[in-house]
């Protein structure tokens, strides 16, 4: 048929015999993409007379956004903390295996490292999209070193810091520059920190709230003043007790701002919470919930010695410990392990295990305007996966990037 | 005419999309001779495009060489709105099948021009080769697409106020305010229709009843628009058994027995 489209000559992929995650539901639809974007068919049918160029025979699978991890430290054989001459090809390395995963962006982290590692890491990776070469970046995730010393976690205690005079001041000195980061984790209970909590978001940088021993008041004051997430609940911070129930309480604080919603991170690997603590967090507040990975360099990798930051670490199935402790140094399993034993564990539906994996932290980073959804003009960053949730393909604007071998 | 009675909707929704499919296979169109049809919006004819959409995916039937017109369009309701006729064309049939999108016509109801849009309507139709094949359905008070009461049986495509009668059986699709129905509507006119070559009506439930009495067992009329079909040469009435409940027996009978 003649070419009649008035908006764009570029070619219209339609993704065909698949259920697309789409209003939370998923739905008999097929999945029209152009330039990289979800393109409204209607509108393509009735006001540009067009049709596809292509079509992808999705075999009956679901079509999910692409996942969204914003806390993964490394993977492969790869550590984003090591102050390496050429980060970039650490990060391009895991880019590139994470698509297996489903993962089409993520927020490199760095754990709490000595500032030189800040200044030479940081600059290196800047903000980019995703495509053959691997997934997206949306800019670095830093946790620490402002951090509590008892909930410090793996983290090694001598770079932990705190605000001295200058508070925001305090935060550049050791990060160097901001550029490339779009998240900080910091703990509210150190002196001086609501100033910085408050500079971070005016600038549109995600504050998290983790390794920290602050109360919920405490939390709730950083919520306040900006902070919008948890990291890894229940891991690194206060038990949650009737009487005060510290960051954990966030869930279902009244003391929210109108408007606004905290969400938490989950590693939903079944080793670092207690699937029954899983349940509980779900129930208390679904719609904050973030599946992150926390992965770290051994994941992907045979049990051993690995390095983590400035520490040693070992493996033993999908334990990773540091080396002659019982302390949990991070996960090795993938996002979509992750999504599948969420759902398992707490009996969510298929959408709601999905969501948690690409719409809400979409939504916690605000991107969810072009990203962890299937919304018309949304970039066309997908996974195509099983009922079971097992990854079959992935997509980063429209292109496929990734397919499982039969 | 015809008067085709099945025992429910759904074997009237096949019987009228398997003489839609049979129609056009038969006219074996091509890119030098288009098929036209003639097509309507509502609940009535939903079972009937399910199935052409089933023929379609079966391989029995092709939309490639088929031009459609549609019968209506509400005026100054967003085209994205999801009761506009586009949006049910849209979802309801054209998305599950093969035309091509220049060959899909339909009114445009918020057009600078009203009457000139209606008129370019006409002109399209002309253009095409005029309708094989027209399908509609019957409102409650007897209308054919927006003819409402009143309306010329000799009528061209022009804007229609609706009648009240309208607008209440439209309500369920607005949350039931009547203050968010559309009031006006781009209609192909009773002598539009009359100028296809066949027109096939569908008329489900017993609702429509006493419509189809009107239309069929008394005089024509202009208050009861479809009645103007008793003077097309070749109408089809497919009909489920409720909306044959006000008919005289022997109608019935004689076009059972007919089949």
């Amino acid at each position: 048929m003649p070419s009649n489209r008035s908006v764009s000559d570029a070619p219209i992929t339609q993704f065909v015999n698949c259920r697309i995650l789409r209003d939370h539901k998923l739905q008999r639809e097929d999945l029209w993409v152009r330039e990289g974007r979800i393109l409204d068919p209607e509108k393509l049918f009735f006001d540009e007379q067009g049709y596809a160029d292509n079509r992808v025979d999705c075999e009956g699978n679901i079509i999910s956004p692409g996942f969204i991890d914003v806390q993964i430290n490394g993977g492969h054989g790869v550590d984003f903390s090591q102050a390496s001459e050429d980060v970039g090809r650490g990060v391009s390395i895991v880019a590139k295996k994470i698509l297996e995963d489903g993962v089409t962006s993520f927020c490199p982290t760095l754990v709490t490292s000595p500032y030189a590692v800040y200044h030479k890491v940081l600059p290196q990776v800047k903000v980019h999209n995703g495509g053959h070469h691997g997934a997206g970046v949306l800019g670095f995730h830093v946790e620490g070193p402002f951090i509590s010393v008892e909930k410090r976690g793996a983290h090694p205690e001598q770079y932990l810091r705190s605000f001295q005079s200058g508070g925001f001041e305090d935060l550049m000195e050791a990060y160097g520059s901001l550029d490339n980061v779009a998240m900080v984790t910091l703990a509210p209970e150190l002196a001086g920190s609501q100033s910085v909590v408050r500079e971070l978001c005016r600038r549109g940088i995600t504050v998290s709230l983790g390794h920290s021993v602050a109360n919920l008041s405490q939390a709730e004051d950083a919520v306040k003043h900006g902070a919008s997430f948890i990291t890894h609940l229940f891991n690194a911070m206060l038990p949650f007790h009737h009487r005060d129930p510290g960051i954990v309480g966030l869930l279902t604080s009244d003391q929210v701002p109108a408007g606004r919603r905290v969400f938490y991170g989950m590693i939903a690997d079944g080793i670092h919470t207690n699937p029954a603590a899983l349940r509980i967090a779900h129930r208390a507040h679904p719609s904050g919930l973030v599946l992150v990975t926390d992965a770290i360099a051994a994941m992907g990798l045979p049990p051993g010695r690995h390095t983590l930051g400035q520490q040693v670490i070992e493996i033993h199935g999908l334990h990773a410990h540091i080396a002659g402790t019982k302390t949990l140094s991070g996960s090795i399993a993938t996002m979509d392990m992750c999504v599948r034993h969420f759902k398992q564990a707490t009996g969510c539906s298929v959408e709601e295990a999905l969501e948690a994996a690409s719409l809400h932290p979409a939504q916690l980073l605000g991107i969810s305007h072009r990203k962890g959804n299937l919304d018309y003009g949304s970039d066309a960053d997908l996974t195509l996966c099983d009922d079971a949730l097992n990854i079959k393909a992935t997509y980063i604007s429209g292109e496929e990037v990734w397919r499982k071998q039969p | 005419m015809r008067l085709v009675i099945l025992e429910n909707y759904d074997l009237a929704s096949e019987w009228a999309a398997k003489y839609i499919r049979n129609r056009i296979v038969q006219f074996k169109p091509s890119a030098d001779r288009y098929f036209t049809l003639g097509l309507p919006t509502g609940s009535t004819p939903y079972g009937c495009y399910q199935k052409l959409i089933e023929y379609h995916r079966s391989g029995d039937i092709s939309f490639k060489y088929v031009k459609t017109f549609n019968m209506d369009e509400y005026v100054g309701l967003p085209r994205a709105h999801p009761e506009s006729y586009h949006s049910y064309m849209w979802n309801n049939f054209f998305k599950h099948i093969d035309i091509d999108p220049a060959n899909a016509h339909i009114l445009d109801g918020n057009a600078e021009n009203l009457e000139a849009e209606c008129q370019a309507f006409e002109q399209k139709i002309t253009e095409a080769g005029g309708i094989q094949l027209f399908v509609g359905g019957i409102g409650p008070d007897g209308h054919i697409a927006f003819n409402e009461p009143g309306s010329s049986l000799v009528s061209r495509t022009r804007v229609k106020t609706l009648a009240k009668d309208t607008i209440v059986a439209n309500a369920r699709f607005f949350d039931n305010d009547l203050s968010r129905v559309p009031t006006m509507a781009l209609t192909v006119g009773v002598g539009t229709v009359m100028d296809a070559k066949e027109v096939m009506i569908l008329i489900t439930g017993a609702h429509k009843a006493f419509a189809l009495y009107k239309a069929i067992e008394e005089g024509v009329n202009h208050m009861w628009t479809v009645s103007a079909f008793q003077q097309h040469p070749h109408t089809i009435f497919v009909c489920d058994e409720d909306a044959t409940l006000e008919l005289r027996v022997k109608t019935v009978k004689y076009f059972k027995d007919a089949v």
